[in-house]
């Protein structure tokens, strides 16, 4: 599904060179559940925004689905993001003062989905987010973990076969970090394949596979034979 | 994307940030209603000036003593002496010239006047009785020269209402009184009503004497200063003056008009000469223009400027989730139209209004330029839609990572 082969990412700044990723490489099949953890500054979200084709490696090939993305074009992007990829952010990136509906709707609306159908979709995923009745609150009426939510149900909205999250629950109390992680375990049951960033411990123990990073190096790449799992409670 | 969903996209971001969309519907709004209420008012001005002019009288003709000169160039008036008294009654009786309805003939110098402790420096004007009616002069109190004054060489004055006020202080009533002109004492018989104006077309700083008395006593000479005709009509201005002109070739003997010893104006002569004036009026005002529709020009680039690049991480979050560059490109110029429409057309209605509201408060006649609202509407919509478009186009361009990091 995702393999990367020898990337780097070096920033530029003023003379500065800074080294963010250096020579990574590694796979991740279809419905994998990864978390990828390290201290800060180790490279995790610059990875996870390549991955996420949100950003491009200074070198090295990244194949999404048989495709080099560094070979595709603006339009050819965006339809990966669009449609293979359900991006979470630590900060959620809810439109501003927008309900939860018509968030969810956004992806939909690129893709050209007729607006009954979107609109469906949408309650639906929101339903299943456990946000069904808060489907009309803006994000500002929302708590953090509530937003977090839409933003998952906004990830699954083309149903994309990957969904990267970086540090989802990096701005949650625990409580409500286990119910989206949760959600995570669910979704990585149903065949998606889920990439998770944390630096929490108790949160990568419920993925099956963990990938350490530090000084944007691979140190260590293991299965984790004892993933818990946790149930949801309904709200 | 469809039209409908383009627009409503657009909409729902404008409502966003209703502040932030007043403000830049203010800016466009402002700067529209400036350059419409500015070019109007100019024009305005520019149109009182004209029916100013054509208000001194539109049948009213001059001759003047001096070489005939080109265009409306008019030589230093009173410097020749080639006009008599007898030239300006053989016009009134002669009858080849039969579109003339009265003739005023005049002489006229600067003069110091005393009356009491006081004592000014004015125009002294001699005239007969046809003066008033040729020149539309009224009489506030007492009366004006008549033709008894003309014949007996009478020292009799009437005054303006500014050298009234000058020698005698205002609201005086001097009828009765005496001033003196050039050390000659002279019995003060009328005060005209003010006819306005000011600096050299000041009506009201005159003193009207009799033609006689001014030639003979008071300046020692017997031509005239110029012989001021009133056609019978405005249509026959122009006949008037070819009657007029040939009789005088004739009565002055001389064949050819190149060599005619005296200047014949009109009021259209007069509107020539202004139509200079207008012009730099004109050129001005272009100015204005300009000055308006740039400074307007440049606040709505500033707003739209602002306002984009304030949404540089909502554009990356759209990329993110999987918006093309096109579709960004197109929502942003919806919003640009919208608000440039939204904002043109608040901004004429505003435009309109306000030239409306001053050019009844400066009593001037309204006028609305059809050239100065697309001017103005064209221009400023298309520096909204630009600089709208172009940081949009700049954002869009970026990375969506970059674009979300953007601060």
């Amino acid at each position: 599904m995702i393999k990367v082969d020898n990337i780097s990412k070096i920033y530029s700044n003023d003379s500065v060179e800074t080294i963010a990723l250096s020579n990574i490489s590694f796979g991740i099949e279809k419905g994998e559940f990864v978390a990828i953890m390290g201290p800060s500054g180790s490279g995790k979200s610059t990875l996870m925004h390549i991955l996420g084709a949100l950003d491009t490696p200074t070198s090295g090939t990244y194949i999404l689905d048989g495709k080099e993305v560094g070979k595709l074009s603006d339009d050819e992007l965006a339809v990966i993001r669009n449609k293979k990829i359900g991006f979470v952010f630590q900060a959620y990136n809810l439109l501003p003062r927008t309900t939860a509906l018509k968030n969810v709707m956004l992806p939909m609306m690129y893709a050209g989905m007729p607006r009954e159908k979107r609109v469906n979709r949408a309650i639906e995923l929101l339903e299943m987010v456990g946000l069904g009745n808060r489907i009309n609150h803006t994000s500002n009426q929302l708590s953090g973990g509530q937003q977090q939510r839409v933003a998952i149900a906004r990830s699954l909205a083309m149903n994309p076969a990957i969904i990267l999250a970086d540090e989802p629950t990096g701005n949650l109390a625990t409580v409500q970090g286990e119910e989206i992680i949760a959600i995570f375990q669910e979704l990585s049951d149903r065949g998606h394949t889920v990439v998770v960033i944390t630096h929490e411990p108790p949160i990568a123990e419920h993925a099956r596979r963990i990938i350490y990073l530090r000084d944007g190096e691979i140190v260590e790449d293991s299965t984790n034979h004892k993933h818990r799992r946790v149930k949801r409670g309904d709200e | 994307m469809e039209l409908s969903e383009i627009l409503s996209t657009a909409l729902e971001a404008l409502m966003l940030n209703k502040m932030r969309t007043a403000l830049a519907t203010l800016g466009i709004v402002i700067g529209i209603g400036a350059v419409i209420a500015l070019v109007s008012l100019g024009q305005s001005s520019q149109m009182a000036v004209q029916s100013q002019i054509q208000s001194l009288g539109s049948n009213l003709l001059t001759v003047m003593p001096g070489a005939q000169s080109s265009g409306a160039v008019r030589g230093a008036s009173g410097g020749g002496t080639s006009l008599t008294l007898d030239d300006a009654k053989a016009i009134m009786t002669s009858p080849q010239v039969t579109t003339v309805a009265n003739v005023s003939p005049e002489l006229s110098r600067r003069a110091q006047v005393v009356a009491g402790g006081n004592n000014t420096n004015t125009q002294i004007l001699g005239s007969t009785a046809a003066y008033a009616d040729v020149r539309k002069i009224t009489v506030a109190s007492g009366r004006f020269i008549a033709q008894q004054d003309v014949d007996s060489m009478g020292k009799v004055a009437v005054l303006g209402p500014q050298v009234v006020s000058d020698l005698f202080g205002d609201g005086a009533n001097p009828i009765g009184q005496s001033v003196r002109i050039n050390g000659m004492s002279f019995r003060i018989i009328g005060v005209t009503a003010s006819k306005g104006g000011s600096g050299f077309m000041n009506q009201d700083d005159i003193i009207f004497v009799p033609l006689t008395t001014a030639q003979k006593l008071l300046f020692g000479v017997d031509y005239l200063g110029s012989i001021s005709i009133a056609a019978k009509s405005e249509q026959v201005m122009s006949q008037a003056r070819d009657e007029v002109g040939y009789f005088l070739l004739a009565r002055h003997k001389l064949s050819n008009p190149m060599q005619a010893d005296f200047t014949i104006m009109s009021q259209e002569d007069m509107l020539g000469a202004a139509s200079q004036i207008t012009g730099t009026f004109t050129m001005l005002l272009s100015g204005i223009a300009m000055i308006s529709l740039l400074v307007g020009g440049i606040g709505i680039m500033n707003i739209m400027l602002v306002t984009v690049i304030e949404r540089t991480r909502e554009v990356g979050l759209r990329k993110s989730l999987g918006a093309r560059k096109k579709d960004i490109v197109t929502q942003f110029l919806a919003e640009a139209i919208i608000l440039t429409v939204v904002g043109g057309v608040l901004g004429m209605i505003l435009g309109i209004m306000l030239s409306y509201v001053v050019s009844i408060l400066m009593s001037l006649p309204f006028t609305l330029s059809l050239t100065s609202v697309l001017l103005a509407i064209g221009v400023s919509g298309g520096i909204g839609i630009i600089f709208g478009l172009y940081p949009a186009q700049k954002a869009a361009k970026l990375s969506p990572i970059e674009a979300l990091r953007f601060e």
